[in-house]
């Protein structure tokens, strides 16, 4: 290989041509074992990694699978009628999944309610108000903050919010509310402290940080120019938030906002510190409930017998459905901001 | 660069393409492209862009082959062997199809390993023997001097022209007998395209080249024969020298009179 | 002129909304981690580190917690680390254009914000009703269940920042693409896909509610991966809904070194991400 580059040969490139070609023709034959060899690693790793993919559908096909046989006893002893029962009654056996769907979707509902607005508006701070110098720390306070396990939220809520909402919060709302038709059956009865109310707040500071941190990515996808020219023409900069910016994301503004919601649905440990654990459905948010996480996590290692055990993974069956579609709806509005940014 | 008024049949061809089309996806990129590469010259592929002249280069090592939904319809044979049959070993012919690509690649390890690295795949050699190779590829791209003193330092801290040629070693240094440049120029200041230049014309003694330009003072400069291209149409081909300064066809006098393009 | 300081006026509002919604945001977050830091700290004494849970009502440490936790988080990741790897490697080389990689990469999505306590049901129906009895060895594929998905995502997301010339350059030298793989991709990534596993650790080792009904709980030392084993969290759960005094003690102390764990992960994780991006 030790090339001259002279550049005499170039008038008898003929002659020269004779050995330019032996050399690799030589080399050839040792090349295609080793590159055979090569291959034949390549082919294998290849299939492992084939494999590795199809194992991960098949531990989400094992995980619905194993929650419906697993809730094949009570699916055929109570039929649909688990989903509109109320009742759940260990001793005799008789259970219904309406009390902890009613508190998943309360506590939710009180949680997205909270963080949705907050979070937009933290994330509107981080990108347009935020000074320069504090953007970084901040967004990176709350990413660490998403990261926090649920549990410590749960014990804060339990020994910190929880007494303080009952003695500072609950009485005055209750008496706040107390002539007003709707408002008071919605905050009724002795202040607990822990309850739906308390879950529901609780569940939105854990949400917070998620809805904040998608939010501000997603509005990181508009295009400068665009933002630009809303402000050449004049724009405030609330104007070129909220005629610019949330347009032009909406779609992947909705796909944070699911996913903070299949958060709040699933989460369990923050809840169950501090929902109370009862099995009734309440009008009064300060009463307490159950979700269906809660209710599991609660119950699931003292159930006895097979089908109070089997009633408990039918909840569990339903919970990963109602996930997996918000999550999959989630998924499928972030995937159309990520294309349309990638356009 | 030396004119050499041959009679084309002397000159034996490395790669023939054929007939070539070419389609991304359902649109035709190439059409029915048919030129020779002959052994140990340069050969310029020049067009405005989205002519298909990298398109083209991109086939002769099947590069192509990586993406999906592309495909190459017709012959481009190598000594005579069709690299587009579907049963050819593409590993063996990139092995002998080297490929310097527009911006460097250098691998993130150190300027030593980024040679040694091709070396020691097809060759088990002992120590004394690599290091004679990689500094044989080094100075061939002259770049030994350079970084002698710190091969051991990463590649990704050489200039931008310094890591053009060490790709160029890391290509030379597995002994190939064809070399594709894809606009090697393009991200280089003035200087380091003079030596890059100059490379080509040394490597050419040694390897059949083909190279993708967009500048037609570097294909009139380093180039022994030059291939026009249009729209996915080959409008001509011919040597250099005739080409620039007679072109036959009126596109070709149009774009190298720097009428458009 | 009135509209435009009508104009003005709403974004002033809005402004100020938005500067006291971080306020108040980030006010909540100061509230929690104040509060454990208080309650923990307190209770952090040697004792906590050599002693195991005492029962109810006297004294004692969280040793055989601390180290259950750490068994089984290790081998959650030793396990879920290389699927993890090996099937973003598929998704982002050689299916990156298949339908397999599409919908695995939907699915992996799912898994990745899937509620925690579902894997837990997922485990016990597979391995611990089939077995008989709550495992450590339950726990640990529990969690493994729970890396896989964050290592799948940061694989994939890190070798698609890999340029593609680089891969092309590999390749034009005639490397199959395992080798491209181990020789080029794999170290260009690298410090990407350590931050993934390191995420995926910080994320593992606070997870209670799978844990609840796999490896159960154990108030002893246990070496014994084939028996119940007991965990950080699970004994942060127990002792804080307890009436005594002094588990609660220990619930909050324990929950203080979980989030400090978690931080310290999260917080190195990002030091190399962004030592990474800085190349």
């Amino acid at each position: 290989m030790e090339a001259g580059f002279n550049r005499q040969t170039r008038d008898n490139s003929v002659s020269d041509l004779a050995i330019v070609d032996a050399t690799p023709r030589a080399a050839e034959v040792d090349r295609r074992k080793v590159l055979g060899r090569m291959a034949l690693f390549d082919f294998f790793f290849h299939n492992l990694t084939r494999a590795a993919a199809i194992l991960v559908l098949l531990i989400l096909g094992g995980v619905i699978f194993s929650l419906i046989y697993g809730s094949l006893p009570a699916i055929q002893a109570f039929g649909l009628g688990f989903l509109t029962t109320e009742s759940w009654n260990p001793v005799t056996e008789k259970f219904g999944a309406v009390a902890p769907i009613y508190g998943t979707v309360v506590t939710s509902t009180i949680a997205m309610v909270i963080a949705v607005p907050l979070g937009l508006g933290i994330a509107i701070f981080l990108t347009e108000l935020c000074p320069h110098a504090l953007r970084r720390p901040i967004g990176v306070a709350i990413e660490l903050l998403a990261g926090i396990p649920s549990i410590i939220y749960g014990i804060w809520g339990l020994f910190v919010l929880a007494p303080f909402l009952q003695q500072h919060v609950q009485p005055a709302l209750i008496s706040l509310t107390g002539d007003i038709p709707v408002l008071s059956s919605l905050f009724a009865g002795p202040p607990y402290g822990i309850g739906m109310l308390t879950a529901g707040f609780i569940l939105a500071i854990m949400v917070l940080p998620f809805i904040t941190s998608i939010s501000r990515d997603v509005f990181d996808t508009v295009p400068p120019v665009l933002k630009e020219a809303a402000s050449g023409v004049g724009c405030t900069t609330w104007e070129v938030m909220r005629y610019v910016v949330i347009p032009y994301t909406r779609v992947g503004v909705i796909g944070g906002v699911m996913l903070g919601l299949g958060r709040a649905l699933g989460e369990t440990m923050a809840v169950t510190f501090v929902i109370g654990n009862a099995h009734k459905v309440s009008s009064s948010l300060l009463a307490p409930g159950t979700t269906i996480s809660a209710t599991i996590a609660n119950e699931f290692t003292e159930a006895v017998g097979d089908l109070y055990t089997s009633a408990l993974i039918e909840l569990g069956l339903i919970l990963f459905v109602i996930t997996f579609f918000v999550l999959a709806a989630a998924r499928f509005m972030l995937m159309r901001i990520e294309q349309k940014s990638g356009a | 660069m030396t004119a050499m008024p041959v009679v084309e049949a002397s000159i034996p061809t490395k790669v023939s393409v054929r007939d070539l089309d070419f389609y991304y996806g359902s649109s035709k990129a190439l059409k029915s492209i048919s030129l020779p590469l002959y052994t140990n010259k340069v050969t310029a592929f020049i067009g405005p862009s989205g002519c298909g002249k990298s398109t083209l280069l991109r086939i002769l090592n099947r590069m192509y082959d990586l993406y999906p939904r592309q495909r190459a319809e017709g012959e481009v044979l190598l000594d005579g062997e069709n690299i587009l049959d579907p049963s050819i070993d593409l590993n063996l012919l990139r092995s002998r199809v080297g490929m310097v690509f527009q911006k460097p690649t250098p691998f993130p390890m150190s300027i030593y390993d980024n040679i040694a690295f091709g070396i020691r795949l097809y060759e088990k050699l002992s120590r004394s023997e690599l290091d004679g190779r990689v500094e044989a590829a080094l100075r061939g791209a002259a770049l030994w001097d350079e970084v002698r003193d710190k091969l051991n330092s990463s590649g990704l801290g050489l200039s931008g022209g310094q890591q053009q040629r060490l790709c160029i070693a890391r290509t030379v240094a597995i002994q190939p007998e064809v070399i594709l440049f894809d606009e090697p120029c393009s991200a280089l200041d003035p200087i380091s395209t003079a030596k890059i230049e100059e490379l080509i014309d040394e490597l050419s003694e040694r390897y059949t080249i083909a190279i993708v330009t967009h500048n037609m003072q570097q294909a009139a400069r380093v180039s022994d024969y030059t291939a026009f291209m249009y729209l996915g149409d080959l409008v001509e081909f011919g040597e250099t020298n005739n080409l620039f300064t007679a072109p036959q066809n009126k596109k070709t006098q149009d774009y190298i009179t720097g009428r458009f393009g | 002129m009135s509209l435009y300081s009508s104009r003005r006026r709403t974004n002033a509002l809005a402004t100020t909304l938005c500067w006291t919604g971080t306020i108040f945001g980030l006010a909540w977050l100061v509230l929690i981690l104040g509060a454990l830091i208080y309650e923990g700290a307190r209770g952090l004494t040697p004792a906590v580190f050599t002693e195991m849970t005492p029962p109810p009502g006297s004294s004692g440490g969280l040793l055989n917690a601390i180290a259950g936790s750490l068994v089984m988080t290790v081998i959650g990741v030793l396990l879920g680390t290389p699927l993890g790897m090996l099937a973003g490697t598929f998704m982002a080389e050689y299916g990156r254009y298949s339908k397999l990689a599409t919908v695995v990469r939907f699915i992996n999505d799912i898994l990745l914000s899937a509620p925690s306590i579902v894997i837990g049901l997922f485990v016990y129906t597979v391995v611990v009703a089939r077995v008989g009895h709550f495992s450590g060895i339950a726990g640990a594929l529990a969690l493994a269940v729970l890396v896989v998905p964050v290592v799948v995502r940061t694989t994939e997301d890190m070798l698609l920042l890999v340029p593609s010339p680089l891969r092309e350059a590999a390749a034009a030298l005639g490397l199959p693409r395992s080798h491209m793989l181990m020789r080029v991709a794999y170290r260009a990534a690298k410090s990407g896909i350590v931050t993934g596993v390191l995420l995926a650790v910080a994320r593992v080792s606070g997870e209670t509610a799978p844990l609840l009904f796999t490896s159960l709980n154990n108030q002893f030392w246990s070496t014994d991966l084939n028996a119940p084993v007991s965990s950080l969290p699970v004994v942060i759960f127990q002792f804080a809904l307890s009436p005594y005094k002094d588990w609660q003690q220990l619930a909050w102390t324990g929950a203080l070194l979980v989030t400090v764990a978690v931080l310290l992960l999260s917080i190195t994780a990002r030091a190399l991400s962004s030592q990474g991006t800085q190349k």
